[in-house]
């Protein structure tokens, strides 16, 4: 396991440094001097030196990057994470188990209900789902705040603002892991071994949930993975719409400041994750999988 | 439920084609008297906060998303396809590189690998299909270049090679037939992902400018009055819903035909 974990993590590293010089190519070519926008174009030169210095725009590189890091993005960061791991657990305990049993129930109500669920739920972009969460039960019906920010020190203010936002993230997800889970083990519970498992008396529960489950469950990692890429795109619409601090309104803010800096920065952090999510994916890979570490 | 779902989607794309002559206003027209107005004969789905109709906006604003999402799955179709295909052709190194920059652009989520784009190089319909194809090309080469690698130690390519036909000549006759299935299975799915990308830019604001219509550019200026007048922002989404609900269903039967396992359901 521990040679495993070493390779993934060496394959990590080139991604993640050419990340970075895709980041600082893009940055560099935007046209525009902050300052001079910030100041407009009647700007003394001694003005718009003071706010390239106030900007930092005239340290080093590696200084401004550093510097960043360590300023907005701490404060908000626990905001973002909060939310798209609220939305995980929701997408992983709702969707696996609804996944297995429309896979169970092959052709039955409950499969055409869950297969219809996944179909609305994959087609609704996360504003649009957002917005209409906010307009029932926000707007219509009071149970939530409009505006999804915490009072200070009050930490039940603080789920009630994560209610909606989580909710929404993460029934699109229930859609994404259910539809993979209902496919794969419909895969797998043709296979031979299942037939022999119950032709030897293995009780149903026990071929499901451990002879099935176990070998169906690698595509799931692979899609939980791959949906941690769009479901941190779509924590930045839902954090816009939800008005609440995070990633995503940093990002929005920076982009109407022109603030490349931070921008630069905050496609650093996203690819990071990234780069960490499917780490921590292929790592999953071989506890779900013993087969997987050998290779 | 495919031709179901392409119906919806052939519905969609007729009524945005034909917009000019399908809306019954002008849909940058403005009428302060009509500002916010509620839906009525003459305007049946309402006006906006310019008192511009908002039928006319939706069926103008498909056009802005349906030219922008195809033109980009086209380009990434064409692209990603083909380094693909040579990746999985030729191997060794070539395939080492091409596919190591492919996950570098896989390691950017879609939306914010859209967002740095067109903050970066300026809201046009051109940097907005730039934008997308970036995030759609790295998919289509990935799966082009799965099939290619086992069908390149097949009898007939072997056979092709012994015959002295070129590398050209069997990657597009005989490769590319065996490929195209899998990639048009993704390209039902990818546009309706384009097309959600398309929108949410437009919502963050970074789609084509105002005045021009655009779906994802309607939602954001209803959602700014959704307290008084929630139908602004509703009726464009429900047209992105028929839509993106009618490509999930072309893409799911395009699979369930092309996966034998699946065909029974």
């Amino acid at each position: 396991m521990l040679t495993y974990i070493l390779k993934r993590l060496l394959v990590a590293i080139p991604t993640l440094l050419a990340v970075l010089t895709v980041v600082f190519f893009f940055v560099r070519i935007a046209p525009g001097d902050p300052a001079f926008i910030i100041l407009g174009d009647q700007a003394s030169q001694e003005a718009l030196a003071a706010v390239r210095h106030d900007l930092g725009l005239d340290r080093p590189l590696p200084v401004q990057y550093v510097d960043f890091m360590w300023q907005e993005v701490r404060n908000v960061l626990p905001y973002t994470i909060e939310l798209t791991v609220t939305a995980l657990i929701i997408g992983v305990a709702l969707g696996l188990p609804l996944g297995v049993a429309a896979a169970k129930h092959r052709n039955r109500a409950l499969d055409y209900a869950a297969r219809i669920f996944s179909l609305i739920g994959l087609s609704f972009p996360a504003f649009v789902s957002a917005i209409m969460l906010l307009l029932a039960f926000a707007i219509q019906l009071h149970w939530f705040p409009v505006i999804s920010e915490a009072r200070e020190g009050d930490p039940l203010s603080r789920v009630s603002a994560l209610v909606l936002p989580a909710v929404n993230l993460g029934l699109i997800m229930v859609a994404y892991v259910m539809r993979v889970a209902r496919s794969s083990m419909l895969g797998v519970l043709g296979e031979d071994y299942i037939r022999t498992a119950r032709a030897k008396g293995v009780p149903a529960r026990v071929v499901v949930w451990r002879h099935a489950l176990g070998n169906a469950l690698i595509p799931v990692v692979t899609v939980v993975g791959l949906y941690l890429g769009v479901l941190i795109g779509n924590s930045v619409l839902t954090e816009i719409v939800f008005n609440r601090p995070g990633l995503g309104k940093l990002i929005v803010n920076s982009l109407n400041q022109r603030d490349y800096t931070m921008l630069q920065g905050l496609m650093v952090v996203y690819a990071f994750i990234i780069v960490i999510v499917n780490l921590l994916t292929d790592l999953t890979y071989g506890v779900v999988d013993p087969r997987v570490r050998q290779t | 439920m495919a031709t179901f779902g392409g119906a919806l989607v052939a519905l969609v794309a007729i009524s945005a084609l034909l917009a000019p002559w399908l809306s019954p206003h002008d849909p940058l027209e403005q009428n302060v008297l009509l500002r916010l107005a509620a839906p009525t004969a003459e305007f049946p789905l309402g006006n906006d906060s310019f008192g511009r109709d908002v039928l006319s906006r939706i069926l103008w604003g498909g056009r802005v998303s349906l030219y922008v999402s195809t033109s980009a799955v086209l380009i990434a179709i064409v692209i990603g396809g083909a380094l693909g295909i040579l990746a999985g052709y030729i191997g060794g190194l070539f395939d080492r590189v091409v596919m190591g920059a492919m996950d570098v652009l896989l390691s950017f989520p879609t939306l914010v690998m859209g967002l740095l784009v067109v903050a970066m190089l300026g809201p046009t319909v051109g940097n907005l299909i730039l934008a997308i194809t970036l995030t759609a090309v790295a998919p289509f080469a990935r799966i082009a270049r799965a099939p290619t690698l086992t069908i390149k130690e097949r009898d007939f390519v072997e056979a092709g090679r012994a015959l002295g036909f070129s590398n050209l000549r069997i990657m597009v006759v005989h490769i590319l037939p065996n490929v195209i299935d899998d990639v048009l299975v993704m390209a039902a799915l990818w546009l309706a992902t384009a097309i959600r990308t398309e929108a949410s830019l437009s919502f963050i604001g970074l789609g084509v400018r105002p005045p021009t219509a655009t779906w994802g550019g309607m939602i954001r200026e209803g959602f700014e009055n959704i307290l008084d007048s929630p139908w602004l922002a509703i009726f464009p989404s429900i047209a992105i819903l028929i839509v993106m609900l009618g490509l999930n269903m072309v893409g799911d039967g395009l699979r369930d035909t092309s996966d034998p396992r699946l065909r029974h359901e």
